[in-house]
C-alpha cells in the first residue's frame, strides 16, 4: 500500500501483539501484578487506535470486544478464571489473524471472528459488549469530534429549549447567552476570548459584559472568574452550533442559551458591542499587567466582536506569555528520540547480506596476507606480522559486528509456538502448555526465518505424539497438564535448540514394528535403540497408527531434519520410557564463517568444523582393533570407538590400513563419539563458509567449502554424515541408488 | 510564531499519524512516548498544546494533566485528550482532570485541527 504511517502501524502492532502474548502468558502464572494486565489492556486498546486509523473495522471491532472485557479484568469486575484466560489467549491468536488478514488485504471469513466474538462475549455474559454496535455503525470518514452535550447534572436547566409559544408577535432571530465562566475554566486552559470569538463566527453578535462581580483591589483574587458576558447572537444556526462552541467547557460555567427573539432581519446592522470583551482576566497570575487590562484594554481587544467581516482578534496573542525562553531542541520522532523504545534502523536484508559477504572476503585476504608472510623464509618483518595480526583481530570484530546486524532473538519464534500447542492442544483434546527458555537467545535472522516451520512440527509432533491422552497421563500418575518446554542456549559456538515433552517417550519395539511394516528397514534387521530412534526420521515414517489431523499433513520428521541440515545443523534425539522425549537441534551460531581445523586426507585439504572435534590424538598401534576386514575399533579410556576412514570414505586413495593414524575425535549425532582418520593437522583457522549447493547440489560428506589463505579451495567436511557411514555407501557402491537420508544399516 | 504541539501517546502509529496532520498543518510537531516522557518533554518543549493519550504505561493522560497543571510552567496550557471512546463519563472525567478538550479517535485531520486552532485561539 505503500503508506508509510500503516507500515509502523504493522510494525507496531506486532509488537503490541508479542507483548499482549507475554502479558497474557504471564496472566497463567498464580501472581501476576496489575501492570500486567493494564499492558495486555494496552496492547488491544492501542491496535483497536491504530485499526481505526486506517479505516480496519474487523480489526477494530474485534479489539473493541477483546479491550472490553479486559477492561473488566483490569478494574476486577470480571474475576479472571482459567477458562476466560483460554478465551482471552485465543482470542488473541484471532486477533492475530485478522491483522495478519489485515496486512495482507484478505478478509477472515466473519464466521470464525464471530466464533471468538461470542466467546469474549460470553466473558461478560449478556449484552456487555453493545458498545461493538456502536463502532460497527461508526462512520470513519465522519467527523470524529463527539458533539452530543455533556452530562451536565445540575446545570441541565441552562439549556432552556425554545417554545414555540415564545415566537408570536416576534420571530426567533438567534440566541440570548448568558455567560458566567467559572474558575475552573480558566484552570482547564480555557480562554473566554476564543469561545465568544467562536460564537462570532455564528453570526452577528452583541456583547455586554458584567462587571458587578469585579471587586475592587483589596482583595481581588486575580486567579478567580469575576467576568461574566451576556451576548445576543443573530444567527440562522441551529442551537447545536451554539453549544458546539461551549461543547469543552460545559461543567466548567453557567451558560443560558435562550431564543433571542425580534423583529426579522435586515433591521440590525451592525451592532457595536457594548463593551469590550476582554480575555485579560484569564491571563495567569504573576502577570499583573492583565489586571490593568481590565480598565484599559489593549489595543488589539478593543475592537467588538462583529461579524464575520471583522476580522477577529488574535487571541493567541491575548493569551501569549512573556517571551518564552525557546525551546533549546525540538527532537524529532526518529531516531533522535532517546526516549524511544528502542531506536531501530531498518536496513534492506541485501545491504547486510553484501556487507557480510565482503567480510567474508576480507578475511580471506587477510589469511592471504599472513600465509604469504610466514612463508617468507628471508626478510621476514616483524613488525608486519604484528600489524598483519592486528588487521586479523579487527578484521574478525567487523565480522562479528556484521554478524550481530543479522542476529535475532529467537523470542518471537517461540512465542508462535505457544499458539502452535494451543490449537494442537484443542485438536487432540490434551491439556498442554508450552515453558519457553533462553528466549532471549539470539541467532542468525535467516535461521529464526528458516526454523519456523520444522520448529512448528516438532510442537505438533510433541503434543499429538509425544503427550500421552489423559486418561494415560491420569494412569501414569502424572499431572493433566502436558509441559512441552522449548529452549534454547548458545554452547560453544553453537546455537542449542531443545524441544522436550513429558510424555511416555519413544516406543521403540513398536517403531521397529512399524519401519518394518513399511518396509524401511529389513524384517530381519536388528537394531540399536539410537538406530531405531533415527527411523523417526526416514522417509514415509509416521507413528500414528490413525492419522490425525495434526500430524497426517505428509510432513515427517525427515523434513524436520532436511531443514534443519540444510541450515549447516543437526538434530538428535533422547527418550526415556514414561518420561518423554527430547529432540535437540544443534545449529552453527552464523551462517557465513566457522572455525574450522585444517587438515590433510588423501593428499586433500579438508576443513574439519571446530564445534564438533572433541580432540584430536595419536594412539598407539595397540590401542586400535581390527573387526572383521572393514572395522576399527578404538579404544580410548575404557571404551571402544569406531574409526572411521576419511579418505575412504570420500573416495580418496588410501593406504587402507593404519599404524599410527592422527585421529580427530568427533561427536556424530548417530553413533556416539567416532574417529576420523586424517593424514595431518595443518592449522586451526576461521573459514569462510561458501555454500556448495546452489552448483553441485548436496555433496554427501561434505557441507560446504572455503578459500584457504594460499587461495586454495577447501571442502568443509560434514563430521556427522562421514562417521554415520552413509557416505561411504554413496561413494563406494555407485550403483545402489540409496536415500541420502537412510541410515546406512540398512543396506548393511 | 508556529504553533507548538505535544503529542503524548505510547502508539507510535497514532505519534506518526499526528505528525503528519499537525505538520501539514504548519505546527511545530514534538512527540512523547508515555507520561513521564511527555511530562519532561513539556519543560523542554514549551508547547502551546498538548494533545495526550490517556492509557499509556508509566504515567496515564490524567496524570499527565494533573502534573501540568499542578506545575508551574503554563499550567494553563491547553491539553485535549485524545480517546477512543466518546462516553460521557469518560469525558467528564476529563474535565474534571482538567483537560481543555477532547478528541475522539480515529481522527480526521480537519476536525483535530479545527479543534486545536479553537482552544488556542489560532485562525486560519
Amino acid at each position: 500500500m505503500g503508506n508509510p504511517i500503516l507500515d509502523t502501524f504493522f510494525e507496531e502492532t506486532e509488537e503490541l501483539l508479542e507483548s499482549l502474548a507475554e502479558g497474557l502468558e504471564s496472566m497463567q502464572g498464580a501472581e501476576f501484578d496489575k501492570e500486567t494486565v493494564n499492558s495486555v489492556f494496552r496492547a488491544v486498546h492501542s491496535i483497536k487506535g491504530g485499526a481505526g486509523a486506517f479505516k480496519l473495522t474487523d480489526l477494530v471491532n474485534f479489539a473493541h470486544s477483546f479491550e472490553t472485557v479486559m477492561d473488566a479484568v483490569r478494574s476486577e469486575t470480571l474475576n479472571l478464571t482459567p477458562q476466560i484466560l483460554h478465551t482471552l489467549t485465543r482470542s488473541a491468536d484471532c486477533l492475530a489473524d485478522l491483522v495478519d488478514a489485515a496486512r495482507s488485504g484478505r478478509t477472515i471469513p466473519e464466521e470464525v471472528t464471530a466464533a471468538f466474538l461470542t466467546a469474549l462475549q460470553g466473558c461478560l455474559g449478556e449484552g456487555e459488549i453493545e458498545a461493538v454496535d456502536a463502532w460497527d455503525n461508526f462512520e470513519f470518514a465522519a467527523v470524529t469530534l463527539d458533539l452530543g452535550p455533556m452530562d451536565i447534572g445540575a446545570e441541565d436547566e441552562a439549556y432552556v429549549a425554545p417554545t414555540a409559544a415564545e415566537d408570536k408577535a416576534q420571530v426567533k432571530v438567534g440566541f440570548r447567552i448568558d455567560f458566567r465562566p467559572h474558575r475552573g475554566l480558566f484552570t482547564n486552559g480555557h480562554e473566554p476570548a476564543l469561545l465568544l470569538a467562536a460564537l462570532s463566527e455564528l453570526g452577528q453578535m452583541t456583547t455586554n459584559i458584567d462587571l458587578s462581580n469585579l471587586r475592587d483591589w483589596t482583595g481581588f483574587d486575580p486567579t478567580d472568574s469575576h467576568l461574566s458576558w451576556s451576548v445576543d447572537l443573530r444567527s440562522d444556526e441551529s442551537e447545536i452550533a451554539v453549544q458546539d462552541v461551549f461543547e469543552f467547557v460545559h461543567g466548567l460555567c453557567d451558560l443560558k442559551i435562550a431564543p433571542l427573539m425580534g423583529s426579522p432581519p435586515a433591521t440590525q446592522t451592525d451592532a457595536p458591542s457594548t463593551g469590550p470583551i476582554s480575555g485579560a482576566i484569564a491571563t495567569p497570575v504573576g502577570e499583573p499587567a492583565a489586571v490593568v487590562g481590565v480598565q484599559a484594554p489593549k489595543p488589539a481587544l478593543a475592537e467588538p466582536f462583529g461579524p464575520a467581516s471583522a476580522p477577529p482578534p488574535q487571541p493567541a496573542q491575548m493569551i501569549a506569555s512573556p517571551a518564552r525562553p525557546k525551546a533549546k531542541s525540538e527532537r524529532g520522532e526518529d531516531g533522535s528520540d532517546p526516549k524511544g523504545p528502542k531506536a531501530t534502523l531498518r536496513v534492506d536484508l541485501d545491504r547486510v547480506d553484501r556487507l557480510i559477504n565482503a567480510v567474508g572476503e576480507l578475511i580471506i585476504n587477510q589469511a592471504m596476507i599472513a600465509q604469504r608472510l610466514q612463508d617468507m623464509t628471508s626478510n621476514r618483518d616483524d613488525d608486519l606480522v604484528m600489524h598483519i595480526e592486528d588487521y586479523r583481530l579487527l578484521a574478525r570484530d567487523i565480522q562479528e559486528g556484521v554478524m550481530a546486524i543479522r542476529a535475532q532473538p529467537v523470542k518471537s519464534l517461540f512465542q508462535r509456538m505457544s499458539r502452535i500447542v494451543r490449537e494442537a492442544a484443542d485438536t487432540t483434546g490434551k491439556n498442554a502448555e508450552l515453558v519457553t527458555s533462553g528466549d532471549g537467545t539470539e541467532v542468525d535472522k535467516t535461521v529464526v526465518e528458516r526454523l519456523a516451520d520444522p520448529l512448528t512440527h516438532m510442537i505438533r509432533n510433541a503434543v499429538d505424539h509425544g503427550l500421552e491422552s489423559r486418561e494415560a497421563r491420569a494412569a501414569a500418575g502424572k499431572p493433566p497438564m502436558g509441559i512441552i518446554r522449548l529452549t534454547a542456549a548458545h554452547r560453544s559456538g553453537s546455537v542449542i535448540i531443545t524441544v522436550k515433552d513429558d510424555g511416555a517417550g519413544l516406543n521403540r519395539p513398536k517403531i521397529l514394528e512399524i519401519a518394518k511394516s513399511k518396509g524401511l528397514v529389513p524384517p530381519d534387521a536388528e537394531l540399536t535403540d539410537a538406530e531405531i530412534d533415527q527411523l523417526l526420521f526416514m522417509a514415509g515414517f509416521s507413528t500414528a497408527t490413525t492419522v490425525s489431523n495434526l500430524s497426517g499433513r505428509g510432513v515427517g520428521l525427515d523434513v524436520v531434519r532436511n531443514a534443519v541440515q540444510a541450515l549447516g545443523g543437526r538434530i538428535s534425539i533422547a527418550t526415556t520410557r514414561g518420561f518423554g522425549t527430547e529432540f535437540t537441534i544443534t545449529l552453527p551460531l552464523t551462517l557465513a564463517v566457522m572455525d574450522g581445523m585444517v587438515v590433510t586426507v588423501g593428499g586433500q585439504t579438508l576443513v574439519v568444523p571446530i564445534t564438533s572435534i572433541i580432540e584430536t590424538i595419536r594412539p598407539l598401534s595397540t590401542d586400535l582393533h581390527k573387526i572383521g576386514t572393514d572395522e576399527t575399533l578404538l579404544s580410548i579410556r575404557g571404551r571402544m570407538i569406531p574409526v572411521v576412514d576419511v579418505a575412504r570414505s570420500l573416495g580418496f586413495p588410501s593406504a587402507g590400513t593404519f599404524n599410527a593414524p592422527l585421529l580427530l575425535l568427533v561427536e556424530s549425532e548417530h553413533l556416539g563419539e567416532c574417529a576420523l582418520v586424517v593424514d595431518s593437522v595443518q592449522d586451526q583457522r576461521q573459514v569462510v563458509i561458501k555454500s556448495l549447493e546452489s552448483n553441485f547440489g548436496s555433496v554427501p560428506g561434505v557441507s560446504a567449502a572455503t578459500v584457504l589463505g594460499d587461495g586454495r579451495i577447501a571442502l568443509i567436511l560434514d563430521p556427522d554424515a562421514i562417521a554415520s557411514g552413509r557416505v561411504t555407501a554413496s561413494y563406494q557402491k555407485p550403483n545402489t541408488i540409496l536415500n541420502a537420508e537412510r541410515p546406512a544399516y540398512v543396506n548393511a | 510564531m508556529t504553533l507548538k504541539v505535544l503529542a503524548i501517546d505510547d502508539s507510535k502509529t497514532i505519534r506518526e499519524l499526528l505528525r503528519s496532520v499537525m505538520e501539514a498543518a504548519g505546527f511545530d510537531f514534538s512527540s512523547a512516548v508515555d507520561g513521564v516522557d511527555g511530562v519532561e518533554r513539556y519543560a523542554e518543549v514549551r508547547p502551546d498544546i498538548v494533545i495526550t493519550d490517556i492509557n499509556m504505561p508509566k504515567m496515564d493522560g490524567y496524570g499527565v494533566i494533573d502534573a501540568i497543571r499542578k506545575g508551574d510552567i503554563d499550567n494553563q496550557v491547553p491539553i485535549l485528550v485524545l480517546t477512543t471512546e466518546s462516553g460521557d463519563k469518560l469525558k467528564s472525567r476529563a474535565r474534571d482532570a482538567g483537560a481543555t478538550g477532547w478528541i475522539v479517535k480515529p481522527f480526521d485531520d480537519v476536525s483535530l485541527v479545527s479543534v486545536i486552532r479553537r482552544v488556542t485561539g489560532l485562525v486560519a
